[in-house]
């Protein structure tokens, strides 16, 4: 059965079965690699994407909730060649171990300070809470969103993208 | 306990002799085994001039280095990225000592068909053993370019230099490293010296470089194993029984059958496996095979509450770790203690995964293994096949912290493989099967008794450890899931004592403080009732969580300053050192903190002969609820010659955070019939809101000296540290981690 999805900005049909989590689709159907497995039940937060600009666990989410919704992975924030602003910030603040985790993080801080551009420390570790990370690269995790948030104020300054 | 109770020890480790410790070892370790973690390596018959690191095992060096016409140029290692970025260090090890451009590197990690075989990626000897040989080699390479030129230019070698890729005469002229290269002047074996670069000529080494892994990482560019996509490719789940031992009775294999996409189920004995065209296809028919699969009862676990207990009265045999009898004046005052850690889990955020593909009667496995050519013999064994018909291939998977599921899921996914010839197989571990059916770390008992003179110095130390053995590693078919559940079962073997310089379940239980008399024993424990093996650091965790406990109530008995307590025993200047940069980074100091907070202290050199890590930590211990915050830490690392300072600086913060989470939080939970802390809910971990303000990582810089390694030094000074700075906050000591809130709560009496 066909599904429509809009994913990083491309709407496509996917001929998947409506109640397959989101997060299959976008790895077994679309290919894309951001969102991962971890726990298939909403408690770890590797699978975060953004729907509509919130952050979402699509791991849980069934894909017929999110027809003519707009999904947003990280590959939808930029390239190796064109980081965006939070994917530079965590490679400046070089903020991953294994990295794993990092997609899911950098997610649900790219809804964070979508919704809230001055987000401070605090309101980062509240929003981050969701997503476990095993290595113990919190810290950098915690600095890399603040820079992001630095760099997203300054370009909308400016009238960049964030 | 006293000496008398130790009837029969085994005596392969240290003699006493005149006072002073001799240490001496039950076989010759290979550079390529990790010590500790690897049993019945048989010594060489006649040992071979020692080659610097993993070079003694592959001496040839186009086993490492290889250069083509063009100057591209190939390193081969045979440790894997679990994470830790030990191939940026490998390429900047390398760049350095060839003289060219990081970028120009290509790094080829563990793969049985290409790199030597280094055994383990484990016990943070990967740029001790593969970094050694890849400097060595590197310079070793350097210089035949460097003779090569200078025999085509008949000009003195000393006369040329090496840069950028290229060797350069004095009037300017150059030749590139690739038409200096011909057909075998890399084969050759190494010399075991090397003209290594003077720390002044360095450009990469020391230095931070960006890990060369994290750009893909944030980017979704496909790098982990469970980003493979092969043409054809099927993906697969397994089915465990409840618990260990329970063998398959029966399964509805024809409701599955009928399902959407289903291309095989795989039976064999009690191995159990559904096989589907899309991934979410084999994930419901895997629980529609489940919920029909009828168990035998298998083994029962045993009871819960007394287990840790009772792990004193299991049946043990006894390895001296260390004896000594320094004489001095009999002790006037007695510290005791008996102290515990649970089974805990490694975790990773990603469950195991692999793939395997049979083709043309080879069978390829990529697996996020920690021993690619280990794994491929126990996969072979277990498939009957000889190793030459497997090929294992490290890829990344999510952060490995020691023998988890990775070996068992390749095995999953080699067997799987053999009933669709032609098809490569995805197979992903789920998270309950991850947490229930990884290899836990031990659960460890230590006793501790020391005995202070008149002076306040230690004159006598007694220490026993209960443990099983923290390896049970493939090698061998029978460390595999799959292989015991097949028709014929493989038996994991038995898991034997041995005393051995960087220990396992008695790693780190000898302190390291100069103590006159002392006696240290491991009662090991053979029988494994819940499945185990290496969790980072080994029983260095448990080992310096209680040693550097009682060495702060012995200081607080000596009314002395734990740091300064700390100097007082210790002669080794870089023990000192770190003590010293890190009280000073941190302010210590014995003035009194506001109620609730509180300051500790810990120390230990890894494996009493790798890294030196000192830390200071200030907590707040919030009294209604329990809840323990750590607020800042203050650590200082000595891992020897420093090759990238901030991968340094990321697996020791790494470390702290996930020791501290280990301490504070976790523990396996069971009850007779099965696992029951299956996922992050029933086995909680640190998140974002107790994650430390700050932890500042201090690196002494010591230029010259052989790498020391990194990656577990943290491990055993943080529960230490934590439990000092709970006892300074509350005057209450804890002896069993983990330290919840209602545990501190209740020794606290709120």
């Amino acid at each position: 059965m066909a599904v429509t999805l809009t994913v990083n900005g491309k709407t496509q049909q996917v001929d998947a079965d409506p109640e397959t989590p989101l997060l299959y689709v976008l790895r077994d159907h679309l290919e894309l690699n951001g969102a991962k497995y971890g726990c298939g039940i909403g408690q770890c937060g590797a699978c975060t994407v953004m729907v509509d600009g919130e952050a979402v666990l699509s791991c849980v989410t069934p894909v017929l909730l999110l027809e003519g919704r707009r999904v947003t992975t990280i590959e939808g924030l930029g390239t190796r060649e064109r980081p965006g602003p939070i994917q530079q910030a965590f490679i400046d603040e070089q903020a991953a171990q294994c990295g794993y985790c990092i997609p899911g993080m950098m997610m649900r801080a790219q809804a964070l300070l979508q919704a809230n551009p001055s987000a401070d420390e605090a309101a980062i570790r509240a929003a981050l809470e969701p997503n476990l990370c095993r290595c113990g690269t919190h810290m950098r995790i915690i600095k890399a969103v603040m820079r992001a948030g630095e760099a997203m104020r300054q370009n909308s300054r400016g009238g960049g993208a964030i | 306990m006293t000496r008398s109770d130790v009837k029969n020890p085994t005596r392969r480790g240290v003699l006493a002799a005149g006072g002073s410790l001799v240490v001496s070892f039950a076989m010759l370790s290979q550079a390529f085994s990790q010590e500790g973690e690897v049993q019945g390596t048989a010594p060489p018959a006649q040992p071979k001039p020692k080659l610097p690191g993993s070079l003694s095992g592959d001496p040839f060096l186009d086993a490492w280095i290889r250069i083509d016409a063009g100057g591209e140029i190939s390193v081969f290692t045979g440790k894997a990225e679990l994470g830790q970025g030990v191939k940026t260090a490998l390429i900047q090890i390398a760049a350095e000592e060839l003289e060219v451009d990081p970028a120009s590197i290509r790094l080829i990690t563990a793969d049985t068909d290409r790199t030597p075989d280094e055994g383990y990626t484990a016990g943070s000897q990967s740029i001790q053993n593969s970094g050694t040989a890849i400097r060595h080699a590197a310079a070793q390479v350097r210089e035949i370019l460097l003779a090569q030129a200078a025999a085509r230019w008949q000009v003195p070698a000393d006369q040329l230099r090496a840069e950028n890729g290229r060797v350069i005469r004095a009037d300017g002229q150059a030749l590139d490293y690739g038409s200096l290269v011909s057909a075998e002047i890399l084969h050759v074996e190494a010399a075991p010296q090397s003209r290594l670069k003077p720390r002044d000529r360095f450009r990469i080494m020391g230095k931070p470089m960006p890990r060369v892994d994290i750009p893909a990482k944030v980017t979704g560019t496909p790098i982990y194993v469970q980003d493979m996509r092969l043409p054809g490719m099927v993906h697969a789940r397994v089915v465990r029984p409840p618990r260990p031992g329970a063998t398959l009775m029966d399964v509805d294999t024809a409701t599955v059958e009928r399902m959407p996409g289903i291309v095989t189920i795989v039976r064999n004995g009690s191995f159990l496996a559904v096989v589907a065209e899309r991934e979410f296809q084999a994930i419901r028919a895997m629980r529609v095979l489940a919920s029909s699969a009828r168990w035998s009862e298998g083994a029962r676990l045993p009871s819960p509450d007394s287990l840790i207990q009772s792990l004193k009265t299991m049946p043990s045999e006894q390895g001296v770790v260390a004896e000594k009898k320094g004489g001095g004046a009999p002790g006037s005052r007695t510290f005791q203690a008996t102290f515990t850690r649970p089974y805990q889990i490694h975790g990773s955020i990603g469950p195991s995964c692999a793939v395997a593909h049979l083709e043309n009667g080879t069978t390829t496995v990529w697996s996020h293994t920690q021993g690619a050519y280990p794994d491929r013999a126990a996969i072979s064994e277990m498939l009957g096949i000889p190793p030459e018909q497997v090929r294992v291939i490290h890829v990344e998977g999510s952060g490995c912290y020691g023998h988890n599921g990775a070996d068992d899921a390749a095995a999953d996914a080699a067997l799987i493989a053999q009933a669709v010839p032609g098809r490569p197989v995805r197979l992903q571990w789920m998270r309950e099967q991850e947490h229930a059916w990884e290899p836990y770390g031990p659960a460890m008992l230590t006793e501790v008794r020391a005995s202070l003179d008149q002076t306040g110095k230690i004159v006598e130390w007694n220490y026993d450890l209960w443990s099983n053995t923290h390896t049970t590693r493939p090698g061998p078919a029978g460390s595999l899931i799959a292989a015991r559940s097949l028709p014929t079962p493989f038996e994991a073997p038995p898991a034997k004592l041995s005393i051995t310089p960087s220990g396992n379940g008695d790693r780190n239980a000898v302190p390291l403080y100069a103590i006159p008399n002392m006696r240290v024993i491991w009662h090991f424990l053979p029988e494994m009732p819940l499945r185990v093996s290496a969790l980072r650091a080994l029983g260095a965790y448990a080992n310096v969580f209680a040693i550097e406990s009682a060495m702060d109530e012995l200081a607080l008995m000596a009314d002395a300053d734990p740091v300064e307590f700390r100097l007082r025993h210790l002669e080794d200047p870089r023990a000192r050192a770190v003590i010293e940069s890190a009280a000073e980074g941190f302010g210590w100091s014995r003035d009194p903190l506001p109620e609730g907070r509180g300051r500790g202290f810990a120390f230990a050199r890894y494996k009493n002969l790798a890294a030196y890590l000192a830390m200071a930590l200030e907590l707040t211990v919030e009294r209604e609820s329990g809840r323990t915050r750590i607020t800042r830490v203050t650590a200082a690392i000595d891992s020897g010659e420093v090759v990238n300072p901030d991968g340094i600086r990321n697996q020791t913060e790494g470390g702290i955070i996930q020791s501290a989470s280990w301490t504070l939080y976790e523990a396996v939970t069971f009850e007779e019939t099965g696992i029951t802390s299956i996922d992050w809910a029933s086995y909680p971990i640190m998140r974002f809101g107790a994650v430390p303000d700050k932890i500042d990582v201090r690196i002494m810089d010591r230029p010259g000296q052989p790498f020391l390694g990194t990656g577990e030094a943290a491990q055993g000074p943080t529960p230490a540290a934590i439990a000092n700075a709970i006892r300074n906050a509350t005057g209450k000591r804890l002896y069993d981690i983990p330290f919840r809130a209602e545990k501190v709560k209740a020794a606290i009496g709120v």
